[in-house]
């Protein structure tokens, strides 16, 4: 057994620095000559622009360069792009307007971003961008996700004619329609699936810098994929060669999806850096991050299901609008739509499915991944809906879904919308969910509730997600424009200790630690001598980055690949010195052994002599670092059954979670303590969804009303209660560890379970997020 | 953040001749409203005035009624056993920690927003201003939206309170901002109840209403049946006026039930 390995909650390795203030941010990154920008960005959410006088701004105080969309196109720097190509109805591919890096012709959110001012100080630069003179027509604006395709609707692009980008279908639409048309019963639910900001708690930064004796330029960024952002900003925006370009990605205070992207603000201090000769450094500040950040969610649905006599699903459909804002992000048309749609049988047998999704532009931010990315909207449709078929049925929630839960012995399990699940047991999941939570108690509490004047309620949510993205072939024949393997190289100094390279990125996930831990596992080396590097184009290999709960079910085997190179290296070492032949040397616990002898040599003493090789096998390259690239063979398909119980003030509509019961099939948990975290961030950013975060635009005006905290209202630690978490793990079996991603679940679970309670608590059909205190009110009131 | 010429006042006669000096100055309590409009450049003061070292924090009670320093923080407000438990709660329901321990009494009182909390213990319990100038009572100083009574140049030296036999506040937090979206302040206070509402209009104000239901019997069932009419009443993304308008009896009743 090795000692901090697999399965042991070991305090994370860079929580020191992260809580003594010793964190590497990018806005800690300062460079000589450093210069700010600021950008000066549209306070219209739809306008043509007439002029753009820089004149006054360039001879500002302290102003070293001011520049607009033109300037970038003089130097052939590229818009930026999307890439995702995802066919549609009629084999049409997604349109994709064209962005450029500063907008020139029109302004379509507001926040676009149209000039950057450069100074000397960002104080000066501020200064400066007042003093840009812009000259608007405006027009009239369209935000809402419903009806911005409708006629007479304002028009965005010219590419997207009705404002639609993408119109998409999936599944057998006869099929389905032949399941309601001989349906027992069917159920029907309309949903809003609400617009969120991500709010990492550090906002975005960027610092490029740029050295004219090299032609090297660096870009410090808070990016969750540096090779990526390194890959795109060379390849489509021509910023740099990537051979000549450096990125880094330090220490960054979250993501949740919103730093896969490259922005405006990157390419423009990537490209200044060069065109000025001197750094620049741009610092989101938190109302620029509320309107510029990449939102999530934001879709209008409505669900239907058919059924049979027994409650049995027979066929589900889907119409659904995906809200796109008002530029097509890296990833944009396929989260509403492969990622969201190729969940929708959920954790049930339904043989019969079909989604129309229509990918809408609008006057609003882009709206792109955000945890759970697609996967969370598919969730929460099928589980409403899933309680109201119970309703029409008038079978108990849990019995409804028993009913047609996948069994564990069909796995693997070919859904009708593409997915094909390798592993889960549902039914025992959902046992032990209802067990924890004590459900058969419920009455009991509800009367003791309603006694105080309360009204209780429970709901439940069987969620099934599809992460650790994925099969490169397969996302590729869908219109994913990128390979999903990841990589490292495990690089064993001469003295012993271990350096890491990972593709991943860590972005508060406590890689530096779960990462160290499997190598300790595989390698035997105690696991304070193992160091993870990850965020730093010059230092490692290529790699994918850090999103979709990718990092361990895929970066995580190519770690252990990497070691299993390392020790197969190591046995033609060691039988050397040993003076054994290869197949008689056994490795396990860090020690190289000669099968049935006493004779050993540890892994240290292999590498020292790797790099030092005065007795060494013929044949044999010295030094002891191998790299592994891993191509997983599906994706991992984490699920569980989570428990919410609430009491609602029918008096003011206020609630409070009073139980919350998570089981989840994470498969095998490297560290128990980190997978616990990821699920309690996953939750409160689901019940932020679900109780509280609502980004919002004014209808009329297109001005973004939640512009800040003061009316953005994130989860707090008194919302949440203490989480009861458990896990009913599953083997999957493409994973060669076992693991399979967690980062997203509680976000995709929790919504549903919200609401669910709520909705039972109130004895109604369906109330849409966020369930505010008058939103509930309102229901209670119609309710009694 | 424009540039502004910042002085540390003295006194609060040196803090009034250094406003007086300035071309457009503004006074700074505690600063947690001055200083995030100053750093999203919604104001551009010539001057700022520090009030910290002005002598104006203290809490006395001499039994009949409590005296609070301007700059008296709301964490030492909290935390006062000269304080009575009413005022007490409103001060540790305002804002967070950070807040707490920065923001002031008078800066409350002087800015008036239309959510803030003080201004309805200053109605509730019939308190006096007093200023540089004069003396204010509490009903006459809370004129409309960020509207006070003080004049250019007037600054706020203490206030006081006068005991009350029984009072509490309860508040409706904004979800995010955790101001009051409705809060009522309810007292038998000395002259008489006293009933007063912040966050439901654009200036904390009096009820009547509630005051003649609860002066006619000082228990929460007084104010069944009575209604608000939502005209007036705020409304935005977190509260209809009809939402609010509902509020203002539901937590009237319960600062009635929790004063006892």
């Amino acid at each position: 057994m090795v000692e901090n390995g697999i399965g042991a909650s070991l305090k994370r390795k860079e929580d020191n620095r992260f809580l003594t203030g010793k964190g590497n941010y990018t806005d800690d990154i300062n460079r000589p000559g450093q210069t700010y920008a600021y950008i000066v960005r549209s306070p219209h959410a739809h306008a043509t622009i007439n002029s753009v006088d820089i004149s006054a701004a360039k001879s500002a105080p302290g102003v070293v360069a001011v520049f607009v969309g033109q300037d970038l196109l003089d130097d052939a720097v590229g818009g930026l792009v999307c890439g995702a190509s995802v066919t549609g109805k009629g084999g049409e591919v997604n349109k994709v307007p064209p962005r450029n890096v500063l907008t020139m012709d029109k302004a379509r959110f507001v926040g676009d971003p149209i000039a950057v001012v450069i100074a000397e100080t960002l104080a000066q630069a501020k200064d400066g961008a007042e003093l840009v003179a812009i000259d608007y027509t405006e027009l009239p604006s369209t935000v809402s996700t419903a009806n911005s395709d409708a006629d007479g609707a304002p028009q965005l692009h010219e590419e997207c004619p009705n404002n639609v980008a993408l119109d998409w279908e999936l599944g057998d639409k006869a099929a389905v329609d032949a399941a309601f048309a001989s349906a027992a019963k069917t159920a029907e639910v309309e949903l809003v699936n609400n617009r969120m900001v991500t709010n990492a708690m550090e906002p975005r930064a960027a610092v490029g810098e740029y050295n004219s004796g090299t032609d090297d330029l660096t870009l410090y960024v808070t990016s969750q994929n540096p090779h990526v952002h390194r890959l795109v900003m060379s390849a489509f925006m021509n910023i740099a060669p990537e051979h000549k370009f450096r990125v880094v990605a330090p220490d960054v205070g979250g993501g949740f999806g919103s730093k896969i992207f490259t922005y405006n603000e990157e390419a423009i201090c990537a490209w200044a850096a060069k065109r000025i000769n001197r750094p620049v450094k741009w610092t989101s500040d938190r109302s620029e991050g509320f309107m510029s950040d990449a939102h999530g969610r934001d879709h209008v649905t409505k669900a239907e299901m058919a059924m049979d006599a027994d409650g049995k699903f027979t066929g589900m459909r889907v119409t659904s609008k995906g809200n796109m804002g008002a530029y097509l992000q890296l990833f944009s048309v396929s989260i509403p739509t492969l990622f969201h749609g190729f969940l929708l049988a959920g954790q049930y047998t339904t043989p019969a499915i079909y989604l129309e999704m229509r990918c809408v532009m609008t006057n609003t931010a882009p709206v792109d991944a955000a945890r759970g990315a697609g996967r969370p909207e598919a969730t929460y449709l099928l589980e409403r809906l899933v309680d109201v078929a119970a309703g029409e049925m008038g079978l108990d929630p849990a019995e409804i879904r028993r009913r047609n839960f996948i069994k564990a012995d069909q796995m693997p399990y070919q859904t009708p919308v593409v997915q094909c699940y390798d592993s889960g047991d549902y039914h025992a999941s959902l046992d032990m969910a209802l067990k924890n939570a004590d459900y058969d108690g419920f009455g009991a509490r509800q009367a003791e509730a309603k006694g105080r004047g309360k009204l209780r309620g429970i709901g439940l949510s069987s969620y099934i997600e599809a992460c650790g993205v994925a099969p490169s072939a397969a996302v590729g024949s869908l219109g994913v424009g990128v390979g999903l393997w990841e990589s490292a190289q495990v690089r064993f100094n001469p003295t012993g200790g271990v350096t890491v390279f990972t593709g991943t990125h860590s972005h508060g996930q406590g890689h530096e630690t779960a990462f160290a831990q499997l190598v300790t596992e595989r390698l035997g080396v105690p696991v304070e001598n193992v160091e993870v590097v990850h965020g730093d184009t010059d230092k490692g290999q290529f790699g994918m980055g850090t999103y979709g709960s990718r990092s361990l079910p895929v970066g995580g085997v190519a770690i252990a690949n990497a070691c299993d190179k390392i020790i197969a290296k190591g046995k033609k070492i060691a039988a050397h010195c040993l003076e054994a032949a290869e197949d008689d040397i056994e490795f396990g616990e860090g020690n190289f052994t000669v099968a049935g002898t006493d004779k050993v040599m540890n892994i240290a003493e292999v590498a020292f002599t790797a790099y030092v090789p005065h007795n060494y096998p013929e044949g044999v390259e010295p030094g002891l670092d191998e790299i592994a690239f891993f191509d997983p063979l599906n994706f991992s398909f984490p699920a569980g059954a989570h428990v919410c119980e609430v009491e609602v003030d029918p008096d003011t509509g206020t609630l409070e979670i009073v139980k919350y019961t998570a089981v989840d099939d994470f498969g095998t948990l490297v560290n128990p303590m980190i997978v616990a975290g990821q699920v309690h961030g996953g939750l409160a950013h689901g019940i932020g969804q679900a109780l509280l975060e609502n980004c919002v635009y004014d209808e009329d005006t297109g001005q973004l009303v939640s512009g800040s905290f003061q009316d953005y209202c994130m989860p707090r630690a008194d919302n949440l209660p203490s989480f009861d978490v458990d896990y009913c793990p599953t083997v999957p079996i493409h994973n060669p560890l076992g693991v399979k991603g967690c980062g997203e679940a509680g976000a995709i679970a929790a919504p549903p379970a919200v609401i669910n309670a709520i909705v039972n608590a109130l004895g109604i059909k369906h109330l849409d997020m966020p369930a505010t205190p008058e939103v509930v009110w309102r229901a209670a009131q119609a309710a009694s | 953040m424009y540039d502004f010429k910042f002085h540390s006042a003295f006194s609060v006669d040196d803090a009034a001749a250094k406003l007086a000096a300035a071309e457009d100055g503004t006074v700074m309590a505690g600063g947690q409203t001055l200083i995030p409009v100053l750093k999203q450049r919604l104001a551009n003061p010539s001057d700022v005035v520090d009030l910290s070292g002005a002598g104006l924090s203290g809490i006395t009670n001499n039994g009949d009624s409590v005296t609070i320093g301007a700059m008296t923080t709301h964490a030492e407000v909290a935390g006062s056993s000269d304080v009575s438990a009413a005022l007490r709660s409103v001060a540790e329901g305002i804002g967070d920690a950070q807040v707490r321990n920065r923001g002031t009494l008078g800066g409350s009182v002087a800015n008036n927003d239309p959510a803030a909390d003080y201004p309805a213990a200053l109605l509730g319990l019939g308190a006096t201003i007093t200023t540089n100038q004069r003396d204010i009572a509490a009903d006459d100083f809370f004129t409309g939206l960020f509207e006070t009574a003080l004049n250019d140049g007037e600054i706020i030296k203490s206030v006081t309170f006068p005991n009350a036999t029984k009072a509490a506040y309860a508040k409706f937090p904004n979800p995010a901002s955790r101001y009051a979206m409705v809060g009522v302040f309810a007292a038998q206070a000395a002259d008489g109840v006293r009933v007063a509402v912040t966050g439901a209009t654009d200036c904390a104000h009096r009820g009547p209403k509630l005051e003649a239901a609860l002066s006619a019997n000082w228990s929460p069932d007084a104010l069944d049946g009575v209604t608000i009419p939502a005209d007036h009443i705020n409304g935005d993304i977190h509260g209809s006026p009809e939402y609010r308008a509902h509020l203002v009896v539901v937590m009237a009743k319960r600062a009635v039930a929790a004063a006892g």
